[in-house]
C-alpha cells in the first residue's frame, strides 16, 4: 500500500463513489415506493390479487440481478419496437438501465419484507382502529402502514447495505462506479492488489456510515420501544 | 424464436452443469468457514473472538463481485511469487478455483452468523451432560452440539445457498464458461440478446426452484420428531 498510489487514485474512486451512492439512493427510494403497493396486495387474503405480485417477486428473487441487468440492458435492443420507440434514448442509456434494474429487483425484497412487516402487526391493533369506526384504508394509513414501517425498518436497512453491494454490478455495463473505476485503474497501472483493495475500503466506509445512520432513524422512530406487544 | 437455440443449447446445458459444480464447491468451503468462524466467534479466546468477528465484518461489507476480482487479479503476483519457490513458472488460480474461494469466502461470512446463532440456541445443560459423562470437548461438539445446530441452522443456511447460487453468476466476469458466459458467447454469435438472456434466468429459476424442493425435503428430514409449533 503507497500512499503516492492512494493519493493520486483515490479522487477517481471518489468519484465512482458518487456514482454509487446515486445508484443506489435511487433504487432504494424508487423501490420503496413501488413496493408499498405491492407489499400490500402480497399481504392481501385474495387469491387473485396476490398471484401478481407473487410472480413478480418469484422472478426477480430467482434470478441472478446480472442477468436482469443483462436482459434490459443488451436484451431490449433485439427488438425494433423499443429501438423504434420514444423510451429509446433512456433505454439506451447505460446508467438509466442500471438504476431501473436495480429498481425492479429491489421492489421485489422491499414488498417481501412490507408484507412480512403489515402480517407481524398485531391483530388486536387492526381490531382496534376498526372498532374506532375506521375505514379499512383508513386503518391502513393511520395505523397498519407505520407500525409495519418500524417493524420492517431494520430489515429494510439490511436491504439497502445489500443493495450498495449489488449497485458493484454496474461496472459491467461500463458504468465507472467504485469498482468500474477500480477495474479502470487496474488496466491502467497493472495493480490489482491496491486498486481493488482501495475501493473495498471505501465500500467498507460507505455501509459502516449507512448502518450508523439506520440506528439513529431507529432510535428516532423509537423502534425498540415499539416493539413490545 | 429458435427452439433448438441456433445450436447453443448443449454449451448453455454445459454451462449450467459448470454453474451447479461451482456453488456446491462453494458450498464446501463456505461450510467449513463458516462453523470455524462461528466457533471463534463463540471461544472464550479473546484473539480468536477478534479474527471471526473481523472475518464475518470484512467479507459481509465488501460487495461479492470486487471479492471476485480481488481474488483472481490481486492474486496473481502473490502467486506467481509461491509458484517461484516450489518452481512451477506461471503458477496461478484459474478462474473456477478464484470463483469458488470468493463465493466460498462471502458464503462463510454470513453463515458464521447463522451457524453462531444455532449454536448458542442449544441448552447449556446438554454441553453439561456431555461433560458430566466425561466426553471431551471436540467429542461435545460434534456428537451432542452439531446434529441439533443442524436442524436449527438449515433455513438459514438454505437462505444463503439460494443466494449463493444467483452470485455464482458473477464468475463469468472473469470468464468462466458457466450458464452467463455462455448466453453472452450465443449473443455474440446470434445478435438475440434477449433471448439467450432470458433462456439463462429461466435456468436460474429452475435451480433455484429445485433447490428450494430439495431444501424443504432436507427440513422435513431434520425436524422428524420435532412437533411443528401451531401456526
Amino acid at each position: 500500500m503507497t500512499w503516492e498510489f492512494t493519493l493520486k487514485w483515490m479522487p477517481k474512486l471518489l468519484q465512482g463513489a458518487t456514482l454509487t451512492l446515486e445508484l443506489v439512493a435511487i433504487a432504494v427510494v424508487a423501490g420503496l415506493i413501488l413496493a408499498i403497493p405491492m407489499g400490500i396486495a402480497r399481504a392481501s387474503r385474495n387469491n387473485y390479487v396476490r398471484a401478481l405480485p407473487y410472480a413478480y417477486i418469484f422472478f426477480f428473487r430467482g434470478t441472478p440481478l446480472l442477468v436482469q441487468l443483462f436482459l434490459v440492458y443488451y436484451g431490449l435492443a433485439q427488438f425494433d419496437v423499443i429501438t423504434q420507440g420514444p423510451l429509446w434514448p433512456y433505454l439506451r442509456d447505460p446508467f438509466f438501465c442500471a438504476a431501473l434494474t436495480m429498481t425492479l429487483h429491489t421492489t421485489a425484497y422491499i414488498a417481501e419484507i412490507l408484507r412480512g412487516a403489515i402480517q407481524a402487526v398485531p391483530v388486536g391493533e387492526v381490531e382496534a382502529a376498526r372498532a374506532l369506526g375506521m375505514s379499512q384504508a383508513k386503518a391502513m394509513t393511520y395505523i397498519i402502514l407505520p407500525r409495519a414501517a418500524r417493524i420492517g425498518l431494520p430489515a429494510y436497512s439490511n436491504e439497502v447495505i445489500l443493495m450498495l453491494k449489488a449497485s458493484a454490478l454496474a461496472s459491467t455495463v461500463t458504468l465507472l462506479d467504485i469498482t468500474g473505476m477500480a477495474r479502470t485503474i487496474n488496466a491502467r497501472t497493472y495493480m490489482p492488489e491496491q486498486s481493488f483493495f482501495l475501493a473495498g475500503l471505501i465500500y467498507l466506509t460507505i455501509s459502516f456510515v449507512l448502518v450508523q445512520a439506520f440506528k439513529l432513524l431507529e432510535r428516532k422512530l423509537r423502534v425498540n420501544a415499539l416493539q413490545g406487544r | 424464436m429458435n427452439l433448438d437455440l441456433h445450436g447453443f443449447g448443449p454449451a448453455l446445458a454445459a454451462g449450467m452443469l459448470m454453474t451447479i459444480q461451482l456453488a456446491l464447491s462453494a458450498l464446501c468451503l463456505g461450510l467449513v468457514l463458516g462453523l470455524l468462524g462461528a466457533l471463534a466467534k463463540t471461544s472464550s479466546n479473546r484473539a480468536l473472538q477478534w479474527i471471526g468477528g473481523t472475518y464475518s465484518t470484512l467479507v459481509r461489507g465488501i460487495p461479492e463481485l470486487l471479492w471476485v476480482l480481488l481474488i483472481y487479479f490481486g492474486t496473481v503476483n502473490a502467486m506467481r511469487a509461491i509458484g517461484h519457490i516450489f518452481g512451477i513458472p506461471n503458477l496461478s488460480l484459474s478462474a473456477f478455483a478464484a470463483g469458488v474461494i470468493a463465493l466460498g469466502l462471502c458464503f462463510g461470512a454470513y453463515a458464521t452468523e447463522v451457524f453462531r446463532g444455532a449454536m448458542l440456541s442449544i441448552p447449556k445443560g446438554h454441553r453439561e451432560a456431555g461433560l458430566a459423562l466425561g466426553l471431551s470437548r471436540p467429542r461435545i461438539f460434534i456428537k451432542l452440539v452439531m446434529p441439533q445446530m443442524w436442524r436449527i441452522a438449515l433455513p438459514g443456511l438454505g437462505n444463503l445457498f439460494m443466494i449463493l447460487m444467483k452470485d455464482t453468476a458473477l464468475v463469468s466476469v472473469i470468464g468462466l464458461e458457466e450458464v452467463m458466459r455462455h448466453a453472452q458467447i450465443a449473443v455474440t454469435g446470434t445478435k438475440e440478446p434477449f433471448t439467450f438472456y432470458m433462456v439463462a434466468a429461466l435456468m436460474y429459476l429452475t435451480m433455484t426452484a429445485l433447490s428450494m424442493v430439495g431444501l424443504a425435503w432436507l427440513e422435513r428430514r431434520a425436524s422428524v420428531g420435532f412437533a411443528r409449533s401451531a401456526s
